[in-house]
């Protein structure tokens, strides 16, 4: 079609004009539809983001971050859930983090991409970032619970109630670090591809191991990377609900999580029972909106450091 | 200088000029031609170079160590597989649960009562328990169908702006932009939906309801937009320079460019990015139970209440009884989602290393 358009331009030079002017205005169309998609998904998230910041920037003070609840959650702060959060993401990036980056480093270092195993483990990753969160909850109590803790009662607690084999911020944890361990591994992968060859075979050529140049020169120089791996996962895991609500998370609790198999409060779940199970909506709502605000927080400033960061990596790559 | 130093575990070559007139051992034991040599070269900088019979091992065991970690991923995969099924497991082998809920009782219409009409039915609390799957599925396609419908126009324009028409400028700022959307925490999205979407969509279109599948899906949109987004602005962005070059050497347009020569070719990716953003859909709980109303019934309507799988596990799971029917049921739903995103995610990233194998020219 354009090269007949074309060729008609060059017999036809009177019609030359009209032509270009058509090719303009066509063009404005599909752009302009695509310009409004821009700006519509721009609106979504500025009502989002200014609902919350606007119903919840009145409730945020000093006392609301650091005093538990009060009178069944209408007054008071939200201490706890913040602490069950942080707790619960420490966790998780302690299992998580060495895990994921020994999977990127075996994943790019050590076999071929073609190989059998990598092929595997390739598809077991995409697959474990797939997996929908309400079955990572399933299986965190239908294995950690029941089974790993389950076991570990029967062994060696078998004339006690349930000690390990009930919900808890450690099975809550590991849960979450399976669930966040594909963006680990995607994001170490990432940066360790961004490492120039020269660094390794310099490392090589002088006499160092394989091992030694994966401690000495790979690591260091995947940083970047893993800084930002953890930094997603964390924003990731702090905000899902759907894995933690069977296997530690409690709406209540009056005293703070202090050994692993605690229950403990956690943000999100706090937003999704007090938004649901409320018996007063309207008087636990400016309280319900700056947990929201807090979660928001920390997700997205998490969030955006870990782009922030990233950005500055790619850049460097292109630089080399 | 610094990789020297620090380089401890390396046995030095013995063929080199500092031990002159010597003919190198290759034997790494012992033996007193080393002592002899490793004597001589005691003063030397060369010292703490010397070799340490523990190299060998420790760089194995590290190897590993490291290619044990890596397979946890593929072990977490079939522990999950395995545990998921393990539970669901009675449906098919034990006979009070089989009778309750088997296969025929979940998915065909069943009399619960004398005299009443056939019917299906989620009712798994009442006094003549009733596991039919078959509201809970149209359920779940209802909200994912409606999130597809929200998502797709404006995921993919927005790609295809951002890859296409958008100055670099802008393009680094709308980029990050769409991505916070998926850093939004769902429970958030579903906060959002509960409290403020489904006043506006009650007000707007005068529904006597607060929480329907319309609401629901519109939330579980704006968590599927990202996903389209990301995976089809990568794909627009890796169509060979060659094929663009080619269509302006042809007198294109840019936006002709775009339109006949990169979208046909991005295509592939596209649809990977709508495949998986539909996987996201079926999957996804917080926003379901939070706006959708989570009623199981038999409507095909936008305006009515929806219940998803993923959502009646996340509710119900809390009260059954450890290993009783409901439970098993639970776990078979569970198993359901797991197999059918297990599915939809393989093949959108079958999709996504076909395009790349086609873009990198290695197609026959």
């Amino acid at each position: 079609m354009m090269t007949h358009d074309a060729m008609t331009a060059t017999e036809q030079p009177s019609a030359q004009g009209r032509l270009d002017f058509r090719r303009k205005t066509r063009g404005t169309i599909p752009r302009g539809l695509a310009f409004l998609a821009v700006m519509v998904v721009f609106a979504l998230l500025t009502i989002i983001l200014g609902s919350i910041i606007l119903g919840g920037f009145g409730t945020i003070s000093w006392e609301f971050i650091t005093h538990p609840p009060e009178q069944g959650m209408e007054a008071g702060g939200i201490f706890p859930a913040i602490f069950g959060t942080v707790a619960l993401v420490f966790l998780m990036i302690i299992a998580a983090v060495p895990v994921g980056v020994f999977t990127a480093i075996y994943l790019q270092e050590y076999t071929r991409p073609d190989s059998l195993g990598t092929r595997l483990i390739r598809v077991a990753v995409n697959n474990l970032a797939g997996v929908p969160s309400i079955v990572f909850g399933l299986f965190g109590l239908g294995f950690f619970i029941a089974f790993i803790g389950g076991g570990i009662d029967a062994v060696f607690f078998p004339a006690q109630g349930p000690v390990w084999g009930q919900p808890a911020i450690i099975w809550a944890a590991l849960t979450l670090a399976l669930l966040t361990l594909p963006v680990v591994i995607v994001s170490t992968e990432e940066a360790l591809r961004t490492i120039p060859r020269e660094l390794k075979e310099a490392s090589l050529a002088l006499g160092g191991t394989k091992l030694q140049t994966i401690r000495r020169i790979t690591i260091p120089q995947a940083t970047p990377g893993i800084l930002t791996g953890a930094i997603l996962a964390v924003s990731r895991g702090a905000g899902e609900v759907a894995p933690i609500m069977f296997t530690g998370a409690a709406y209540y609790l009056p005293y703070l999580p202090t050994k692993l198999n605690d229950q403990f409060m956690e943000l999100g779940y706090h937003i999704y029972v007090m938004a649901t199970q409320s018996p007063d909506v309207e008087a636990t709502k400016p309280i319900l909106y700056g947990t929201v605000l807090v979660l928001m927080i920390l997700t997205v400033a998490l969030n955006s450091v870990a782009i922030l960061i990233r950005s500055r990596m790619r850049k460097r790559r292109v630089q080399v | 200088m610094f990789l020297f130093r620090k380089n401890k575990r390396r046995p030095i070559s013995f063929n080199n000029s500092l031990v002159p007139g010597l003919t190198p051992p290759h034997t790494s034991g012992g033996s007193s031609l080393q002592a002899l040599l490793l004597f001589r070269i005691e003063n030397s900088n060369m010292k703490r170079l010397a070799f340490k019979p523990k190299s060998k091992f420790r760089e194995s065991l590290g190897a590993k160590f490291i290619a044990l970690n890596a397979f946890i991923a593929l072990i977490a995969i079939l522990l999950i597989f395995v545990f998921i099924f393990k539970e669901a497991l009675p449906i098919f082998s034990d006979k009070d649960i089989r009778s309750e809920a088997g296969l025929d009782r979940m998915i065909n219409k069943q009399v619960y009562y004398e005299g009443r009409e056939a019917k299906w039915s989620w009712q798994p609390n009442s006094e003549v328990p009733k596991y039919s799957l078959y509201p809970l599925f149209l359920g779940t396609i209802k909200a994912a169908l409606i999130a597809m419908l929200f998502a797709i126009p404006l995921g993919v324009g927005a790609a295809i702006y951002s890859a296409e028409f958008a100055t670099p400028r802008f393009r680094e700022i709308v980029k990050p932009i769409v991505e916070l959307l998926a850093a939004i925490p769902s429970v958030v999205l579903g906060f959002f939906a509960l409290m403020i979407l489904a006043t506006f969509l009650q007000d707007i279109l005068g529904l006597p309801f607060r929480l329907n599948a319309l609401n629901a899906g519109i939330a579980l949109g704006l968590a599927v937009i990202p996903i389209v987004f990301t995976i089809a602005e990568d794909a627009m962005t890796s169509v060979p320079r060659s094929l663009r070059d080619a269509a302006v050497a042809l007198g294109a347009n840019p936006w002709q460019v775009s339109l006949t020569m990169v979208l046909p070719a991005a295509i592939p990716g596209i649809s990977a990015g709508i495949v998986l953003g539909f996987g996201r859909a079926i999957g996804e709980t917080m926003i379901v139970l939070m706006a959708s109303g989570n009623a199981a019934i038999i409507s095909a309507s936008f305006l009515d209440s929806a219940r998803t799988f993923s959502a009646t596990i996340a509710a119900e799971l809390a009260e059954v009884v450890f290993g009783d029917t409901h439970y098993t049921v639970l776990f078979f739903i569970g198993s359901l989602l797991f197999v059918l995103t297990f599915l939809i995610n393989l093949s959108g990233d079958l999709i996504l290393v076909r395009l790349k194998t086609r873009f990198q020219g290695k197609i026959k």
